[in-house]
């Protein structure tokens, strides 16, 4: 079986696994990383959003043969250390804000909302209505309002 | 006969017959049962049980307290009202039969203080989001004067012996564990001061508790954790004891996070699917093309078993299921199958031939007489089916060995799925463990086990743990529905007044094999007025229906045409409210108009009870009802009564072309709601942070069920098969504007959250729609006939997609 590697929250980590398995089950099903969440595998739900080289990416529509070993992967629990802290700002206004009610939505939510205020910032503008009405992220249980709350209040800290 | 009056002796009646010597509900007086007779409130002397151990365990029985409201007598009306006589629901409603439910069986709950000075509960019910967990914890934490990282709430497991006692459902949670669990709390801490009187050498008058630390003013002190073993008895006794006054309370009605919101930010929080069971493998089902067909035989099994990662193959009652290293080597493999279908059970079906169905079925609309020159208005709508599914799909893990079963799964009836599982594999019930899971959303779904009985199925089929999980477009297609429905309403007007209200629902029938059924057959000779000649749904709809209003006779009555098995259908948050509301309040507008009349003003004036005109005074306060809005946008109000409780909606809508015309790709936008302000008032508040959180989610369902989310039945098949088809409310629907506020309530009983929001604010939605369009809305959801243009239908075979290979052409 073909081997592959990348960079996974901040370690290199090898997989043997056939070439068109898709990053989404690489993580979860194999290297036993659970937050990233399945809610649709064809792109749609966003619940499995992560980042790749910091940017968010949805591991379910990706072939792990396409991941590059330089490429770095970082799931919800390699978040904090992106910021060398216990918590990411994000995270810390989700809690502050009470956010996530099943939460099932919510490590793809708060990946989503650090890769949204990142382009916004890049932008050099500050987070609108417009930026957060383009999030596609379910929340079947509807916490929007306090989602969109809370990315403002993290966007502050980011 | 007077329903108000009948019904009070019945329920009295009932709950004394079932008191048996052991069930800890014992009054210390005659006087004091007198007292405590309607609904057991505001009672604060109980008796509990210090169960023998090694650590303090104290228990107290669940059914403790719960006793069923008192009749309501119906209010006078004033002016032109025409009083009309209680409904059931008034006196006696789901939350009644539901905390009646298990009396006549003597069932522990037990909190044990472990040496650390952490209480430990197992609360026999499911955490599914709406925050029971933390609610739980409070409470806990307020009897024991324990800081709220110290109480450690977990979910029971199927306990056979508690019957019918351990069902999530009918936002009864709270309302049927608030007091047996402050009893158990209240001893716990009773015997850690007397443990502590020892230990430290002085009376237990003097002594304080504060969290979690016991100490007497000058003389030392003790942790809870030290005084635990101390307190611990060799044997179980009966001890009596005194809850604390709500006026002493500090943590019950504060607001306060979750107690796992770190676990869900972090990604620690585990799903069934997130559990490590060792050698349980992925699986996923091969499905029919149309609703409810059945496998005949598969065509290249041994090929799709050399398929890479597939380890098994085997065909299930609901489809093939197929064992592999990962869910995307099942996803390639369902793909692959090529399976010979039996006909489904709607096969060429579509959604005017149900509407048919249900139209043929309709009972009659019989106006009592009423003068001649009295007006007759009339009004008639359509709610589509609508698909219950969580995030989180169906999903359970299994391991199957040596006629024994165990599964994981997130089950709201974890007594009837170990029943079902014990039946579907010819094993013994007690060869079955249940594990519940904290699930990823229900609203209703979870009621159901149609996940576990599979993968106990699939397990058993392999030989081997699987990890089976429904593919996301499995759930429109295969998952249950909220069932379609129809609602007549005539009315009568003569002058000033309204003389009849006469509504009559029609849908597929609801399926309720999920326990409150048995339940209720359980029940069926000591309910309240008949009801138990009824069929499950008519007393379902009777118990949680009530129009509130003054409106002379008034009549709300259920027909469901007898197809359980045509349609996989289940009770969705807040069963027949959602329809039936919002046909009645649409109705109320009609009447206000007729009577050229406010809606906010008409209702004030008909409307019952005074707790249902203080959400709305309030709510007309609050989003400012009356306000000039643009042309095209409007303001709707509703009102919605059950639970226990009462919750008013107003939204603002915008119906401008520039905003219903909106492009965002691959989305359904319309019209959009940019403010919604709630008002509830749901008696005692545990936790107004969490009851927020469930308001917030209530509007969302609400809206989403009023403009964009429905599934349409083509030739035998529903559409639906992702979220980009299925329009449930997404960010670009949401409001741009939320409010909710808490009424102050001194009522000591809590009502239920999780369900109570979705009613109003789909009828308040509709109302919207209504005033800025001209046109009142008549079919549901709004945009029903237009979605399909929204998106292309995936195929129906194979029936799942492929999983897309572009992703990393839309980062950002
Ligand atoms: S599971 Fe990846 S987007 Fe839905
Ligand atoms: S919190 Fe449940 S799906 Fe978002």
């Amino acid at each position: 079986m073909p081997k592959h590697t990348f960079k996974l929250n901040g370690e290199t980590v090898t997989v043997d696994v056939e070439d068109d398995v898709r990053v989404l089950w690489v993580l979860r099903d194999i290297l036993g990383v659970t937050g990233p969440k399945y809610g649709c595998g064809i792109n749609v739900c966003k619940a499995c959003t992560s980042h790749i080289n910091g940017k968010a990416f949805n591991p379910c529509s990706v072939q792990v043969k396409d991941l590059k070993e330089t490429d770095e992967v970082t799931t919800i629990e390699g978040l904090p250390d992106t910021v060398g802290k216990e918590l990411h700002p994000m995270q810390q206004a989700w809690l502050d804000r009470d956010v996530a009610q099943c939460g099932y939505c919510q490590p793809g939510q708060i990946m989503a909302a650090v890769a949204l205020v990142k382009k916004v910032k890049a932008e050099g503008r500050a987070i609108t209505n417009a930026d957060l009405d383009s999030i596609r992220n379910v929340c079947r249980c509807g916490t929007y309002s306090r989602i969109r709350e809370a990315i403002k209040q993290g966007s502050t800290k980011m | 006969m007077t329903p108000g009056a009948t019904r009070d002796e019945d329920s009295v009646v009932t709950t004394d017959q079932h008191r048996t010597p052991t069930d800890g509900v014992e009054f210390e007086d005659e006087q004091e049962a007198v007292d405590a007779a309607p609904g057991g409130l505001g009672r604060r002397h109980f008796v509990g049980y210090v169960v023998a151990g090694s650590t303090l365990a104290v228990a107290a029985d669940l059914t403790t307290g719960a006793m069923p409201a008192d009749a309501a007598t119906p209010a006078a009306g004033s002016g032109t009202p025409i009083p009309s006589a209680p409904q059931i629901a008034e006196a006696y409603d789901l939350e009644d039969l539901q905390t009646q439910a298990a009396l006549p069986t003597s069932q522990l709950i037990t909190i044990e203080v472990d040496k650390d000075g952490v209480a430990h509960f197992a609360l026999p019910r499911m955490e599914v989001g709406q925050g029971i967990t933390t609610s739980t914890a409070m409470i806990i934490a307020e009897e024991l004067d324990l800081p709220l990282s110290k109480v450690q709430v977990s979910l029971a497991p199927a306990r056979p012996e508690l019957l019918f006692n351990q069902l999530t459902g009918g936002s009864n949670t709270t309302v049927s564990t608030y007091t047996p669990v402050r009893v158990a709390a209240a001893l716990a801490k009773k015997r850690l001061l007397d443990a502590a009187a020892i230990l430290l050498g002085g009376q237990v008058a003097l002594l304080k508790s504060k969290e979690g630390i016991i100490s007497l003013p000058g003389g030392g002190s003790v942790t809870y954790g030290e005084a635990a073993a101390k307190a611990a008895s060799p044997s179980t006794e009966k001890v009596d004891v005194t809850l604390k006054k709500p006026s002493e309370h500090k943590v019950i009605g504060t607001p306060r996070n979750r107690v796992d919101a770190l676990d869900a930010v972090t990604g620690k929080k585990q799903f069934s699917m997130d559990l490590a069971v060792k050698d349980a493998l992925p699986t996923m089902i091969c499905r029919p093309p149309t609703v409810n067909g059945k496998p005949k035989s598969i065509k290249n099994r041994a090929a799709v078993l050399a398929m890479p990662g597939v380890t098994h193959v085997a065909t299930l009652p609901t489809g093939v299921a197929v064992r592999a290293r990962t869910f995307g080597q099942c996803i390639d493999a369902v793909r692959a199958l090529q399976v010979v279908w039996n006909r489904g059970t709607v096969e060429g079906m579509d959604d005017e031939a149900v509407l048919k169905q249900l139209r043929a079925a309709q009972l009659p609309l019989a106006v009592p007489k009423v003068p001649i020159l009295a007006k007759t208005v009339e009004a008639s709508f359509e709610f589509m089916f609508r698909s219950g599914a969580a995030l989180e799909p169906n999903c359970a893990v299994a391991d199957y060995k040596d006629g024994k079963i165990t599964v994981w799964a997130g089950l709201k009836s974890p007594l009837v799925a170990q029943a079902n599982i014990a039946d579907a594999l010819g094993i013994p019930q007690t060869n079955v463990t249940v594990n519940v899971i904290t699930g990823g959303g229900s609203f209703g779904h979870k009621l159901f086990s149609d996940g576990a009985i599979e993968a106990a199925r699939a397990a058993k089929a392999f030989g081997k743990p699987v990890k089976l999980m429904w593919h996301r477009c499995d759930e429109p297609r295969q998952g249950r529905s909220h069932p379609m429905s129809t609602s007549r309403i005539r009315a009568t007007v003569l002058g000033n007044s309204i003389l009849t209200f006469e509504q009559r629902h029609t849908g597929v029938s609801t399926d309720f094999r999920h326990g409150l059924g048995e339940r209720l057959t359980n029940l069926a000779a000591d309910l309240p007025t008949g009801l138990g000649n009824l069929g499950f749904s008519e007393s379902i709809f009777l118990l949680t229906q009530e129009l509130g209003y003054n409106m002379g006779v008034v009549t709300q009555l259920l027909t469901e045409t007898k197809n359980q098995e045509q349609f996989p259908t289940s009770s969705v948050r807040n069963i027949y409210s959602p329809d039936v509301r919002t046909a009645s309040e649409l109705m109320m507008g009609k009447l206000a108009e007729a009577l050229k009349m406010d809606p906010v003003e008409f209702r004030l004036r008909f409307l019952k009870e005074e707790r249902t005109k203080a959400v709305l005074r309030k709510v007309a306060e609050v989003a400012n009802w009356g306000k000039t809005m643009p042309k095209g946008t409007a303001q709707g109000v509703a009102i919605h009564k059950e639970y226990k409780g009462a919750t008013a909606t107003i939204v603002e809508l915008d119906c401008r072309p520039e905003t219903v015309n909106r492009k965002i790709r691959d989305a359904v936008t319309g019209p959009r709601v940019m403010r919604a302000t709630i008002v509830v008032d749901a008696g005692l508040v545990i936790n107004p942070r969490g009851l927020e959180a469930q308001m917030m989610g209530g509007v969302s369902d609400g809206i989403a069920q009023a403009l964009t989310s429905s599934s349409h039945l083509r030739n035998g098949s529903f559409l639906e098969g992702s979220w980009d088809n299925f329009f449930y409310t997404r960010q670009w629907n949401a409001p741009l504007d939320f409010q909710c506020v808490v009424m102050k309530s001194d009522s000591e009983q809590p009502g239920g959250a999780g369900e109570a929001g979705v009613a109003s604010s789909m009828a308040a939605t509709a109302a919207a729609y209504w005033k800025a369009t001209g046109t009142m809305p008549t079919r549901f959801p709004i945009l029903h006939d237009q979605t399909p243009d929204a998106f292309e239908v995936k195929p129906f075979s194979p029936p799942i997609p492929e999983s897309p290979t572009d992703g990393l052409q839309y980062t950002y």
